[in-house]
């Protein structure tokens, strides 16, 4: 019965997405004498549709839980042995059940909007919601004509096919919920920003409105990636933290252009310049999301973890998404020419600078992109079968990265309109010959000195040291009525600067050996030494594993045990590496099984010391509590006729 | 105001790109065996292993060698079709356990009912790589003369077995 | 400087910037696909010569030899047939019979020497570069 509800539940859904996609659409016009009731309609559909969407998927929960086997897509990703936690996270684990993960999300920021919104004009209001109505109206009729998690299985199996093992991690619990909310979140920019089109309004009131909802979005989908990472890097077994598979750029396209999103509000907001190219990425951010979608979701792209995928999904989706990014760019063109430029600036000022950050994060976007597509254009062509490796990417993206992290130090400095050079040079003087030091002293300290580190040392120093004075030049003439988004800019200005080391270190100074291994056998890596006690079995909830026992020691001391596994999954007949990590504040020692090599008892095993691979995790941390910071500022929450009369408003 | 549609071109020529991967699909692809004899093979036999079976057996008729397995769930979508198939009696179909344990493939039938005249068991695959098996389940019609005519890939739907199957066993039989 | 001038500098300095991340793109991408082949190509002399590729096929049955770290096993397309060595642990659904991909070089004693092998996280599965390798044989 629950499932049957379930369906139902998803079909009274697209009926209130219709709803909300349609009416307050058209009486934001103002052509009907029930416009006002029609957009009177906007807030309680989002709110309907939300809640109906919340009770499908309590539905499909409820049968994960409940082990009901009847349902199709339950059998497929559950078992009875599963542990609890992991029936949950199944719901998401499958193809149906992370497209219903991702119109709930859609409809949460809906609902989200449709109730911090008070301070908006109505008609506005009305027509984001309806925007945001007719993209789900599409992913409903995808989920409901193609890919229904409530189908059933008649008779039911005695016992589910398991969750994929690859699935069975806490991080996947929380990863793909924070990378949807933060992919789907750019919906809300999207519909901000096609609503501004419709009515023509795009002004420095429509930048500050969007703002706030692209920075949550950003905001989770940094939080998302970052969790992908660690995933990545804790269960495939590999040691590495990113691999530019198809399925993580499926994600950094949307954050590049995101990133590059916050900026450029930024600039509209404050001068009222760049219109048509802010609402170009507004569009560009989420069609990218929607691109992700679909190259995820409709097996194009060979990728490691292409867990799913279907020919005629992949057909519907493809429309879903040419109709969506299609009649948007449809609109801007034919909006786009009537937008005023905006206020004028010099050569040197904040201005510029925004717009280098801009057209450097769109450059690397579009070369992941071209890297992530080229297999699949060569193969369209006929041209035979290739793939784009990471070589690639690294040589791609650092040229591109390193002028954007320089100018991180430059940037905030500089004011809007015309910037002192001169003034600005004094400023950055210090930290300039901070980051020289580093560049040439720090990796010597470390190891050895290459270019690469050097490089790296610098960047980091450059920005953190930068960062730091900036804030106390604001601290001295008064802190205290620094806003928010002068915190929150900072912090994860500050936050890429930890980031920079932990790649650099990782990258340069990272040891990684594949041994043989006996009992009482002994490796060192990075000045530790890792000896094997003992390899046994041990059982498992739904597996069967062996348990390496391995101490670690440093110049005789024992810190601790660790116990590397690799499992045998009942079901699938899949093994699986489960590493052995011990974490610390400037290192990670990573032990991962390969396999028994002869009689012996001897295995393959793998070690790697990480100098500061958490800090890659702990930048990306800062940069979404700098995020989130921003958000909190007041100006947000100001009404809109003060919004209006700011002096940054320059209307269109 | 001609640049203010470039990007729409530029979607424009990914979508058709995008488009063109998609008919690219591994599903879609013709299966090199078609027109070609049927790999021969010999195998124990499901429900008595003593027994074994080939392909000459089957010389003279037209039939269906259907690649099942008890782990697969699309499997179970398509059973009753089969079973519908069987009570006909209008074309003789043998299953290919593919990588399955004889009890859970036994225990499976039983359960679902049997539609096959016989299954045999391909234990370790060997004969699913010979047949280029890429997913569980696949049909292949195979006519009088042991050769190759059809591959289905994926479940057989009522639809798919009466617009193209039955059609083709039809003419393949006179 | 007046406006006018200042956006023809914005602009002309957006295409250099634009120009030369392009010739960075494509010279990375020169150097760095990898091409797939099948051991039926190899043998045809259709690999890239001195630069690594990428070959995909069925691991032989009971072709795996291991000597201490080092695994040699033959890759198949069920018509050809190429002996790889790699030297490291490999990728968990790395079994005989199933598909696998190797990345690597040709050795001039008609060796593959991988320096990644690669096999997909799903059972029942085959990566689609093995299928292409076993269908291109089957077709010939």
């Amino acid at each position: 019965m629950t499932p049957e509800l379930g369906h139902f539940a998803l079909i009274l859904a697209l009926m209130a997405a219709l709803l909300q996609g349609l009416l307050p659409l058209i009486g934001a016009q103002r052509i009907s004498s029930y416009s006002a009731q029609w957009i009177a309609l906007a807030r309680p559909a989002a709110q309907t549709h939300f809640l109906l969407l919340v009770f499908a998927f309590a539905c499909l929960a409820q049968s994960f839980l409940t082990n009901d086997f009847s349902v199709a897509y339950v059998a497929q990703n559950s078992n009875t042995k599963l542990p609890a936690m992991y029936q949950f996270a199944a719901v998401w684990g499958g193809h149906e059940g992370s497209l219903l993960l991702w119109v709930l999300m859609l409809s949460g920021w809906g609902a989200a909007v449709s109730l911090a919104s008070r301070q908006l004009p109505e008609a506005m209001v009305a027509r984001v919601l309806a925007v945001l109505g007719l993209v789900s109206i599409g992913m409903l009729a995808f989920i409901l004509f193609t890919s229904n998690p409530f189908e059933r299985l008649l008779p039911a199996l005695a016992e589910g096919r398991d969750l994929n093992p690859l699935l069975q991690d806490p991080g996947l619990v929380f990863h793909p919920p924070m990378l949807y909310m933060g992919y789907v979140g750019f919906s809300v920019a999207f519909a901000f920003a096609i609503a501004a089109l419709i009515s023509g309004r795009l002004d420095a009131a429509w930048a500050r409105w969007s703002r706030p909802w692209t920075t949550a979005a950003w905001v989770f989908l940094t939080i998302g990636i970052a969790m992908g990472s660690w995933w990545a890097y804790n269960e495939l077994g590999w040691g590495g933290w990113w691999f530019w598979d198809p399925v993580e750029n499926a994600s950094f396209m949307p954050w590049l252009a995101g990133t590059a999103l916050i900026h450029s509000l930024a600039i509209t907001e404050k001068r009222g310049a760049f219109k048509n190219w802010t609402v170009l990425l507004a569009i560009a951010a989420f069609s990218l999301s929607l691109l992700g979608t679909f190259l995820v979701r409709s097996g194009v792209l060979t990728s490691v973890h292409a867990f799913a995928s279907d020919p005629s999904r992949g057909v519907f989706i493809l429309i879903l998404l040419a109709v969506v990014i299609g009649s948007s760019l449809t609109l801007f063109a034919w909006r786009a020419p009537k937008v005023g430029v905006g206020g004028a600036f010099a050569l040197v000022s904040r201005e510029t600078m925004l717009l280098i950050n801009n057209v450097l994060l769109v450059v690397a976007a579009g070369s992941v992109l071209l890297g992530t597509l080229y297999p699949l254009l060569i193969d369209a062509l006929g041209l035979g079968k290739l793939s784009v490796g990471p070589p690639y990417f690294n040589t791609v993206f650092v040229p591109v990265m390193v002028p954007l992290l320089l100018l991180i130090a430059v940037g905030p400095l500089a004011r809007w309109k015309h910037a002192d050079l001169r003034d600005m040079a004094r400023r950055l003087r210090v930290s300039f010959i901070l980051a020289l030091l580093a560049g040439a002293i720090f990796p010597h300290l470390m190891g050895i000195w290459t270019p690469m580190t050097a490089l790296g040392s610098l960047l980091a120093v450059w920005i953190a040291s930068s960062t730091v004075f900036q804030i106390a030049e604001r601290l001295k003439i008064g802190g205290g009525n620094a806003s928010a988004s002068f915190w929150g800019m900072h912090l994860a200005h500050f936050g890429i600067a930890v980031f920079v080391i932990g790649v650099t270190l990782v990258g340069g100074y990272q040891e990684e050996k594949d041994v043989r291994m006996q009992t009482g056998a002994t490796v060192s890596v990075g000045g530790y030494q890792l000896r094997l006690l003992d390899i046994g079995a041990a059982p498992g909830p739904n597996y069967h594993a062996d348990v390496g026992t391995f101490e670690l020691s440093r110049n005789g001391h024992v810190l601790k045990t660790l116990y590397p596994e690799k499992r045998h999954y009942f079901s699938s007949q899949m093994p699986m590496t489960e590493a052995a990590i011990d974490t610390g504040f400037t290192r990670d020692i990573y032990v991962s099984l390969g396999e028994p090599l002869d009689n012996q008892g001897a295995w393959s095993v793998r070690v790697y010391f990480k100098p500061f691979i958490d800090w890659i995790w702990g930048g990306c941390l800062l940069m979404a509590a700098g995020g989130f910071l921003a958000l909190l500022d007041r100006r947000y929450r100001l009404r809109v006729k003060a919004a209006v009369t700011l002096p940054g408003s320059v209307s269109a | 105001m001609k640049r203010f549609l470039l990007p729409l071109a530029a979607f424009a020529v990914l979508v058709g790109f995008l488009a063109m991967g998609l008919m690219h699909d591994p599903r879609e692809v013709p299966s090199p065996l078609i027109g070609k004899p049927a790999p021969a093979f010999t195998l124990p036999q499901l429900h008595d292993a003593t027994k074994n079976f080939s392909v000459v057996d089957m010389k003279g008729r037209v039939w269906l060698l259907n690649v099942w397995a008890s782990w697969c769930v699309s499997c179970r979508e398509e059973h009753p079709v089969l079973v519908e198939l069987a009570k006909t009696g209008s074309v003789p179909v043998i299953g290919l356990d593919y990588k399955d344990q004889v009890a859970d493939g036994k225990q499976w039938l039983e359960k679902l009912g049997n539609p096959y005249i016989l299954s045999v068991v391909d234990s370790d695959g060997r004969v699913g790589i010979d047949y280029g098996v890429y997913g569980v389940p696949e049909t292949y019609v195979i006519d009088k003369q042991g050769i190759i005519r059809m591959k289905h890939t994926g479940p057989i739907t009522p639809a798919s077995l009466a617009q193209t199957i039955l059609p083709l066993v039809k003419e393949l039989s006179q | 400087m007046k406006p006018r001038h200042k956006r023809i500098t914005l602009i002309l300095c957006g295409l250099a910037s634009l120009a030369v991340a392009a010739v960075f793109v494509l010279r990375a991408l020169d150097s760095n696909i990898a091409l797939y082949v099948t051991p039926s190509d190899v043998f045809a002399g259709k690999s890239p010569q001195g630069k690594a590729f990428r070959m995909g096929g069925l691991v032989k049955k009971e072709s795996i030899q291991r000597e201490g770290m080092t695994t040699r096993f033959i890759i198949t397309d069920t018509a050809k047939e190429i002996s790889v060595s790699y030297t490291g642990i490999l990728p968990d659904l790395f079994r005989d019979g199933k598909g696998a991909i190797v990345q690597g070089r040709l050795e001039q004693d008609g060796q593959f020497v991988a320096s990644e092998v690669l096999a997909k996280h799903d059972e029942n599965y085959m990566p689609p570069e093995a299928k292409h390798a076993i269908e291109q044989a089957q077709k010939k």
